[in-house]
């Protein structure tokens, strides 16, 4: 077994509404081997983006109830901003769904990265030279510095986000769907070319959000499936694919045509009934309502277990 | 880049050709005959001075040749820098008196615009996500961006004015004073001025900072924000970013503004009977003087367009985005 | 669906915001009963709305009537004192509320329409129509509105509040095309408008079926502005003597105010509370649109 670069433990992140805690997020326990890059997959509500926030930057909104993220042996302050901040960049990075509009679009390229990292209190002139080469490895040429964002195509601003947020090795990667926005070739691409980050040893494990799994399983060692703010069941690509132990992985493979087929955002025609609402969650296993296995035990909240060597799954009927 | 301001010339183009023709127009519009109902306050006695004033304005409007002669005369007579004769002051050339209130206006519209501009930008992103300043001075400054010019006018005027007796309310400089150039004038000419100049001012200022507050929160929900911080920025950095991305719609703003303002000058200039456009606009209400005022509407026309075009062409220069189209760099 | 709108409601659906009609509602009903800025913008403007309404109910005389002592200070009989006619202050206060309210709602209204239809047309038809509007909206847009406003109604010889809301609303609306025009176009090429325009229904049915009702919020606080921009229009119009040639308002007695030298006197009754009326609705408008913003925008909701 491998060294564990991320541990997470009961993380539990509520949205304070006016109306009351949405619990996003609620007992999410996992771990992240170096060099391992996880594939993490689920509906909309599923808390995914939730748990990707929460590693990096919580929102105003976000309150940690419980829960521990641990990177590297440190304890990582998820729910202090200003305690956060040394890790950011260095540690733990994040490349955005929104990587076509995460570049200031009235100062040049060059010009932000400097003052960016200089802002970092890192001296630029001693990067300058790696940032040069690995915007040569992505297929850049030093020009796109003197430019201003709006000057570069859309697959462009994705390299320069790629190669600007690695650029200080941090040990975690988080890519938050920074597929879905792209067309099927660049999707494909960007995926290998952050495999390729990770073979350099530019990052040592990655989160790879997604609601992608054609694309996801071909790049991840792991796949992690969430649903209502729970990990459903978390395995190898290969296992994930080809035989999935929850119910609702299963139910959720079945239910798309073939894989490949992007699932978010609609609900599943495949499974009857929707998510719980997270207001006020049911007790007990989330999935039951809609889950063809249940029975009895089911009212009682199974734990996220390890069914077989290297998988584990959230479901009394997988057990045993 | 070029393209966008020779649309935007032809824009202003269009809309000279528009107010010129409204001007034109309206007079020929309106019920009964213009020359009368002009002269009908006419402010001279004497029967001969109003028999040459008849003749003149008869032959001026020229309603004995069809509309296209007359329309046409009336652009010629533009080019050539004429305006008609004032029936106020008859027999002035409309375009003297306007050239003479000019100065004034720009005087009080000048610093109260770009001075309004530059504190309200400032102030509105320091207050920006400070709770305190938020709930305390923004509600202050939509109170003034609603103020009636005139009426915040009228409050200084008595205030600071009538019952403090620190600054003057009417005219440009005393009556007792000569012209000149010595201390003593130009002191007095800033005395008189303060006060339309502050009025002018404050309303616009309470524009500015809230246009600019609202900007920077959205700016730094941006996703460009999100990133910075996500990389760990300090938010000095994230906050710069976003002021220089908020100027540019308040630049745009500035050029919807314009007209507002200006009309706020006017105005203001009628509460301290200062001797711009908007005191003879008043003026030549009160005579029926409407050369005078068709005269002040295209001053203020073509000064609107001006000023339009100067932001037009500032803009470019510190907006990248239409910069770099300049270069044919655009992707 | 595009990816923009699957994250928007991803984010609605993580935040336990629910997308469905009713719910949504509710919500809005539930973050504006608890927003102050809303509350007391409502609620300064409701009043004096029913102070205009209800005020002239109880007064006898016509507004402009002579009517007490010459230049009394408030007090005695008349709670805002008199003008220096003798004229009662507070019976030209509640009926000038009453005109300046009328004025906002026509103006604004007309504004609102004419703006909507351009901006509508021309992002919705695009093209040479698009271009033609975008011209006219550019052009309406750079001529200052009093200015043109004074040259139309200086040749007028008698002048009532609803022809002056209707040259207030025929050239204050570029703002609200050009708002319009934008949101049309980006809500155009939405799924949901594409579905609706391949099955067949007519271009005017879309707009108003499909694409005004994903910007009733928008367009809501859009009239509000321009009630509020109305309204001072006509003050400075009423200021400068241009106002209705009989009756009364907030701005006319401003005029007859500065031209009667009520500054000199001293005579602060004739004058504060007509632009403290004004200043009272506009600002209560612009504080309540604030208030809305943030119960319609989740994202600039305080918690």
């Amino acid at each position: 077994m491998r060294r564990v670069s991320l541990d997470v433990t009961d993380l539990a992140v509520y949205y304070r509404t006016l109306r009351g805690d949405v619990r996003a997020l609620d007992g999410v326990s996992f771990s992240l081997a170096d060099g391992e890059i996880m594939g993490l997959a689920g509906e909309s509500g599923s808390g995914k983006s939730t748990l990707a926030k929460s590693l990096i930057r919580m929102d105003g909104r976000m309150r940690r109830i419980r829960g521990r993220v641990e990177l590297d042996g440190t304890e990582l302050p998820v729910d202090d901003q200003r305690a956060m901040v040394p890790f950011r960049f260095h540690e733990v990075s994040l490349i955005p769904q929104y990587a076509m509009s995460a570049l200031n679009p009235t100062r040049r390229i060059g010009r932000m990265i400097r003052e960016l990292i200089r802002s970092r209190g890192i001296d630029y002139t001693a990067v300058h030279p790696e940032l040069l080469r690995r915007l040569e490895l992505v297929g850049l040429d030093a020009q796109v510095l003197d430019r201003f964002p709006i000057e570069l195509s859309g697959g462009m601003k994705q390299r320069v986000v790629m190669v600007l947020s690695t650029l200080l090795d941090p040990s975690l990667l988080i890519a938050d769907e920074v597929t879905s926005a792209l067309d099927v070739t660049t999707q494909r691409s960007v995926a290998e070319a952050l495999a390729g980050f990770r073979d350099r040893g530019f990052i040592t494990s990655m989160i790879f959000v997604t609601h992608d799994l054609a694309l996801v399983h071909q790049i991840a060692d792991t796949i992690m499936v969430m649903y209502a703010g729970r990990p459903a069941e978390k395995a190898s690509s290969r296992t994930v694919i080809e035989a999935p132990r929850h119910p609702y992985t299963r139910m959720l493979l079945s239910s798309l045509p073939e894989v490949g087929v992007t699932f978010s955002g609609k609900r599943l025609e495949g499974i009857p009934g929707q998510p719980p609402g997270l207001l006020d969650p049911p007790e007990g296993c989330r999935f039951r309502d809609r889950c063809p296995l249940a029975f009895a035990k089911c009212a009682e909240e199974p734990p996220f277990t390890e069914v077989a060597p290297g998988h584990w799954a959230a479901c009394w009927k997988v057990e045993g | 880049m070029r393209r966008y301001l020779a649309r935007k010339i032809l824009v202003y183009a269009l809309t000279f050709v528009a107010a010129v023709s409204i001007n034109w127009l309206i007079p020929r519009l309106m019920p009964g005959d213009p020359v009368r109902t002009m002269l009908s306050r006419g402010s001279a006695g004497d029967p001969e001075t109003m028999q040459a004033m008849r003749d003149y304005y008869e032959s001026v409007f020229g309603l004995d040749q069809p509309a296209w002669q007359q329309y046409i005369n009336f652009w010629t007579s533009l080019f050539q820098g004429d305006l008609g004769i004032s029936v106020w002051l008859f027999p002035q050339p409309v375009t003297g008196i306007l050239l003479d209130a000019v100065p004034y206006t720009l005087a009080l519209l000048l610093p109260a615009i770009l001075l309004s501009w530059i504190a309200g930008n400032r102030f509105g992103a320091f207050a920006a996500r400070s709770r305190w300043l938020d709930n305390t001075l923004l509600p202050l400054g939509y109170i003034l961006t609603a103020t009636p010019y005139m009426w915040l006018g009228i409050l200084l005027a008595w205030g600071l004015g009538v019952v403090a007796g620190w600054f003057p309310t009417a005219g440009a400089y005393g009556f007792s004073s000569i012209p000149g150039w010595n201390w003593t004038f130009a002191w007095d000419l800033v005395m008189h001025w303060f006060l339309p100049f502050a009025s002018l001012f404050l309303v616009a200022f309470g524009g500015w900072a809230i246009g600019m507050r609202n900007l920077i929160i959205y700016e730094l929900e941006a996703e460009y924000s999100n990133y910075l911080e996500a990389l760990g920025a300090p938010r000095k950095l994230v906050r710069r970013y976003a002021f220089r991305n908020a100027v540019l719609p308040q630049m745009t703003g500035l050029a919807v503004q314009l007209g507002t303002i200006v009309a706020g000058a006017l105005l203001t200039e009628i509460v301290f009977g200062y001797p711009g456009l908007g005191n003879l606009i008043l003026q030549a209400l009160n005579n029926r003087d409407f050369f005078l005022l068709q005269g002040a509407f295209l001053f203020i026309v073509v000064g609107v367009l001006i000023a339009n075009f100067v932001v037009d062409v500032v803009y470019v220069v510190i907006d990248p985005r239409t910069r770099t189209q300049m270069q044919g760099g655009g992707a | 669906m595009s990816d923009s709108a699957i994250e928007a409601k991803a984010a609605q659906a993580e935040t336990g915001v629910s997308g469905a009609g009713g719910v949504r509602w509710r919500d809005t009903a539930h973050f504006a009963v608890r927003n102050p800025k809303l509350l007391i913008g409502a609620g300064v403007v409701l009043a004096l709305l029913a102070t205009g309404l209800v005020g002239p109910l109880f007064i006898d005389n016509p507004p402009n009537a002579y009517v007490g002592p010459k230049s009394a200070p408030p007090g005695g009989g008349y709670p805002l004192g008199t003008t220096s006619f003798g004229q009662d202050v507070w019976a030209q206060f509640v009926f000038g509320l009453r005109a300046t309210f009328l004025v906002g709602l026509v103006g604004g209204g007309i504004a609102a329409a004419v703006g909507m239809v351009v901006g509508f047309t021309a992002g919705y038809r695009g093209g040479l129509v698009d271009e033609v509007l975008n011209m006219i909206t550019n052009i309406v847009l750079v001529l200052p509105a009093l200015v043109v406003l004074i040259i139309a109604a200086a040749y007028l010889e008698a002048r009532g509040i609803w022809l002056q809301g209707c040259f207030i609303g025929l050239t204050s609306w570029p703002w609200v095309a050009r708002a319009v025009r934008a949101q049309t176009l980006s809500l155009a090429t939405r799924d949901f408008v594409d579905l609706a325009r391949m099955s067949g229904r007519r271009a005017y049915k879309i707009v108003f079926r499909e694409i005004a009702p994903n910007m009733s919020s928008y367009l809501f606080m859009t009239f509000i502005l321009l009630f509020g921009g109305a309204i001072l229009i006509a003050a400075g119009l009423d200021f400068i003597g241009l106002g209705p040639t009989r009756g009364v308002s907030l701005g006319l007695m401003m005029h007859s105010a500065v031209s009667w030298s009520a500054l000199s006197g001293g005579m602060w009754w004739w004058f504060v509370p007509p632009g403290l009326g004004i200043t009272a609705i506009v600002g209560s408008l612009y504080i309540m649109n604030v208030g809305l913003d943030e119960v319609f925008n989740p994202r600039l909701r305080e918690l």
